[in-house]
């Protein structure tokens, strides 16, 4: 396999954004009749490798050779003709077409200038037959599933390429019986000799399918390897970059919480998102949720908050069913929820540091009541002066203080609303490791006051530290709950890297 | 059965109705005379509807389509006052500006990155100052090839005339649903409305064909004016106002989505014969108000709003179904 010349091969491939290196000299090596399973987690450089493969970024240094010479296309239809295809997630047909013509969209075939329906009909009825598809190609597309869709954007990418197929992220929301119908697709297209790149945040399918694994992190190559030289539980640490052998004796708290729970979800999922779970909330009780990037950590802290509103089970407290459909109905049942990507789903840069703060208690309050000058002050300077939000004044646009900062912020709006129930999605990243302490600290200090907290980080020897329960979410189910001693970074990698089989028994 | 051809098909089955109901009262309608003169009555809204098809199934919106056929008429009447130019020739140059007005449009549509509805709001006003800077008065058009051309037709059995501006419009439409349905600039137009983004990623030229779709509406408004000149033996700058949403209310009756991709040539004639049908109802009967007609195509355009959006809701709820089953 060695000697043969690849495919497609990337050397030192360089990408920098403003402000970050994207990709730092990554090298890839992808070979004729292999999956290539690309991984890592989020700000990993996956997205931006691929786009710089085919065409939709340029890269600032390194090189791209396509079966030995070197390439640099400049537009994803330039990487077309070059013979890299790609295929996006949210499939990038047109609904409103007739499946035949997404197929051959610019290259219909045409008799004195009027498109032959029937010759492309014809044509397109052939094309999908070799993937095993007997559809009524002159429906429109959007009469077709998101699977069927996939392959049709698979088949217009090979048909249109033919050397390499980009995959990013293809299963993310297919059921189980369409992803086993893709993965026929993808090895037929293996076995015709073209190399596949595929994305997915799903181990179980990444080891399903692949040949070959490489994985990213912060922009650099951590590894790659033969999918059959390497284990879950070193993939699983490669990706969290974490060494293979570190010794982490620390376990988690031990002063678990008892008494009745305050919440209880039962059964509580939404199809394709979340697979139902239970979930019983203590006071004062910190539960932290582990899981790789994709696996549902997100997602369950968007389903408790109503932002997608669950479609099976229930919740309930001590006085009676909580209706949780919105976001709204959540904040109202005393519930706060601080986003992991706090720039785009968080804070309001253009607001003061003040407006933000006020920004969830007011919504509270309706807006017909509004909050008194003099109270919105001596609330916000309380907090600025509890959780040392660092700003030099109370009306400062929140966008120009430093990430540890913009994040006390949004912690402060959701203590302003005074919740029993607060949701922390990754609180630590991107911040400095002072400001990382002390968000750690006032995390500790808040379930000593009673108020209930569910923090997702993927930081695990963090949730080690503060978390009296951890849930571990893999493939978009709660696989498995450690409490107390149990609680170790390496038993949440096992418990990651462990197969499907094993998962479901847990 | 193709859901996108429901609202086409409710469209015709209006019509039918309409026409049934007409018949009923006034056996008199149902003569190639009155299918005649709807025809002629209606050429240059007709062809005017066709390029707002093209502008809607794009997804944009031509709100100069009125004030440009209003400048054309205008220019060919002061052009053949002033000048010995031949007709023919006024025509083509005519043609040439607003083609070239049209595609200019386009131009800064897709360059400039702004909202069609804004763009051609501004080409609006241009075009009916343009009229203005011409001429203030009606100005009527005295050369002999006009009385020519009016005099042209075709006689049907039955003693209907199809004049030859009556045949241009189904010249137009026809020409209209081949360059729609059977051409890769036709798919490209459907594309646009489906998504500029996912268009370009399938490698759809999104500024040629933005360009060429404003430049056929110019094309098709200055043909519209042309046609509303011979019509009217005269140009004057305040004819034709609100023309633009007339063609629109005829391209949504028809069953267009009006945001884009989805619609077709033909349900616009249809739409535009039923806006005819009604104002000849109202000829007819003698006794009812000309607003009717406003207050009936009203009434139209609300029904079909609310069916497309329930063929929308339909068919999204129809793709899940299959889907979650599994």
């Amino acid at each position: 396999m060695l000697e043969s010349q690849p495919l497609l091969c990337a050397r030192a491939v360089t990408k920098v954004f403003p402000g970050t290196v994207a990709l730092d000299g990554v090298d890839f090596t992808l070979r004729a009749g292999e999956v290539h399973a690309l991984l890592g987690e989020n700000g990993a450089g996956k997205s931006t490798l691929i786009k710089c493969l085919s065409g939709a970024l340029r890269r600032d240094d390194g090189d791209i050779l396509l079966e030995g010479k070197a390439i640099d296309p400049r537009s994803t239809l330039e990487a077309q003709d070059l013979g890299i295809g790609c295929v996006y997630q949210e499939v990038n047909l047109l609904p409103n077409l007739t499946v035949a013509e997404n197929l051959f969209l610019g290259h219909q075939p045409t008799r004195f200038g009027m498109v032959r329906t029937r010759v492309m009909n014809e044509k397109a009825r052939a094309c999908l037959a070799q993937y095993d598809l007997d559809i009524d190609v002159t429906r429109n597309l959007d009469s077709y599933s998101v699977a069927i869709r996939q392959v049709i954007a698979i088949a217009r990418a090979v048909s249109l390429s033919g050397k390499v197929l980009i995959l990013d992220e293809p299963t993310a929301s297919l059921d189980a019986h369409e992803v086993a119908m893709l993965f026929k697709v993808v090895r037929s297209l293996r076995d015709r000799g073209l190399g596949i790149v595929f994305i997915s945040h799903f181990l179980d399918q990444v080891f399903e399918i692949s040949d070959s694994l490489t994985i990213l992190r912060n922009g650099q190559l951590v590894g790659s390897e033969r999918a059959a030289n390497i284990d879950r539980v070193q993939l699983v640490n490669m990706m969290l970059g974490r060494e293979l052998q570190q010794e982490t004796r620390s376990t988690g708290r031990t002063d678990v919480r008892t008494g009745s729970p305050a919440i209880r979800f039962r059964s509580f999922g939404r199809a394709r998102r979340v697979a139902p779970f239970d979930l019983d909330i203590r006071e004062g009780e910190v539960i932290g949720m582990a899981g790789l990037l994709g696996s549902g950590r997100t997602e369950t802290a968007e389903l408790l908050f109503g932002i997608a509103p669950h479609d099976s089970g229930s919740a309930e407290d001590g006085e009676g069913r909580l209706r949780l459909d919105s976001p709204r109905a959540a904040i109202a049942h005393g519930f706060g929820f601080c986003p992991e990507d706090r720039k785009s789903d968080g804070i309001i840069g253009d607001l003061s540091v003040r407006e933000n703060i006020i920004l969830a208690l007011q919504a509270r309050l309706g807006w017909m009541r509004a909050l008194p000058a003099r109270e919105q002050a001596a609330m916000v300077k309380d907090f600025i002066r509890k959780l040392d939000i660092r700003t030099s004044d109370m009306e400062k646009p929140v966008g120009q203080l430093s990430g540890g900062n913009q994040q006390k912020v949004i912690l402060a709006r959701w203590l302003a609303t005074n919740p029993r129930f607060l949701i922390l999605d990754e609180p630590t990243r991107g911040i400095d490791v002072g400001a990382h302490a002390e968000i750690i600290r006032l995390i500790e200090d808040l379930c000593e006051k009673g108020m209930s907290l569910l923090v997702i980080s993927s930081e695990f020897d963090e949730l080690v530290t503060y978390s009296h329960r951890v849930i571990v979410v893999r493939d978009r189910r709660h696989v498995a709950e450690l409490t107390g001693a149990e609680i170790t970074t390496e038993s949440m990698v096992a418990s990651i890297a462990a197969t499907g089989s094993q998962g479901d028994a847990a | 059965m193709n859901a996108r051809l429901l609202p086409l098909l409710a469209t015709v089955a209006i019509f039918l109705a309409a026409y049934a109901i007409c018949y009923a009262q006034f056996p008199a309608m149902l003569s190639t005379r009155v299918i005649g003169n709807l025809l002629t009555d209606n050429a240059f809204l007709g062809i005017v509807a066709v390029g707002m098809t093209f502008v809607i199934l794009s997804g944009g919106i031509d709100l100069s389509v009125g004030a440009v056929i209003a400048f054309s008429g205008v220019f060919i009447a002061v052009v053949l006052r002033e000048t010995n130019l031949p007709p023919p020739l006024v025509f083509l140059l005519l043609l040439a500006i607003t083609t070239s007005f049209g595609a200019f449009m386009g131009a800064v549509i897709h360059y400039l990155e702004m909202p069609p509805f804004i763009v051609t709001l501004a080409g609006m006003f241009l075009a009916r100052g343009a009229a203005y800077l011409l001429t203030l008065d009606s100005v009527p058009i005295t050369h002999p090839v006009f009385s020519q051309i009016q005099d042209l037709y075709y006689l049907m059995p039955g003693g209907g005339r199809l004049t030859l501006i009556g045949g241009l419009m189904l010249a137009v439409v026809l020409g209209g649903m081949l360059l729609a349905h059977r051409t890769r600039f036709g798919t490209n137009v459907y594309a646009l409305g489906g998504g500029v983004q996912a268009a370009r990623l399938m490698g759809v030229p999104v500024g040629r064909t933005t360009i060429a779709i404003y430049a056929l509406s110019g094309m098709l408004a200055g043909l519209s004016g042309i046609v509303f000149a011979i019509y009217t033996s005269a140009g004057y700058p305040l004819a034709t106002v609100g023309v633009e949403l007339d063609a629109i209310a005829a391209v949504v009756i028809g069953g267009t989505l009006l945001t884009g991709g989805s619609g077709y040539i033909f349900g616009t004639f249809i739409g535009v014969m039923i806006m005819g049908l009604i104002q000849t109802y109202i000829i007819f009967d003698g006794t009812l108000s000309s607003w009717w007609t406003k207050i009936v195509i009203g009434i139209l355009l609300f029904s079909f709003i609310v069916l497309q959006k329930g063929l929308v809701w339909i068919s999204s709820r129809e793709r899940v179904r299959p889907a979650g089953a599994k």
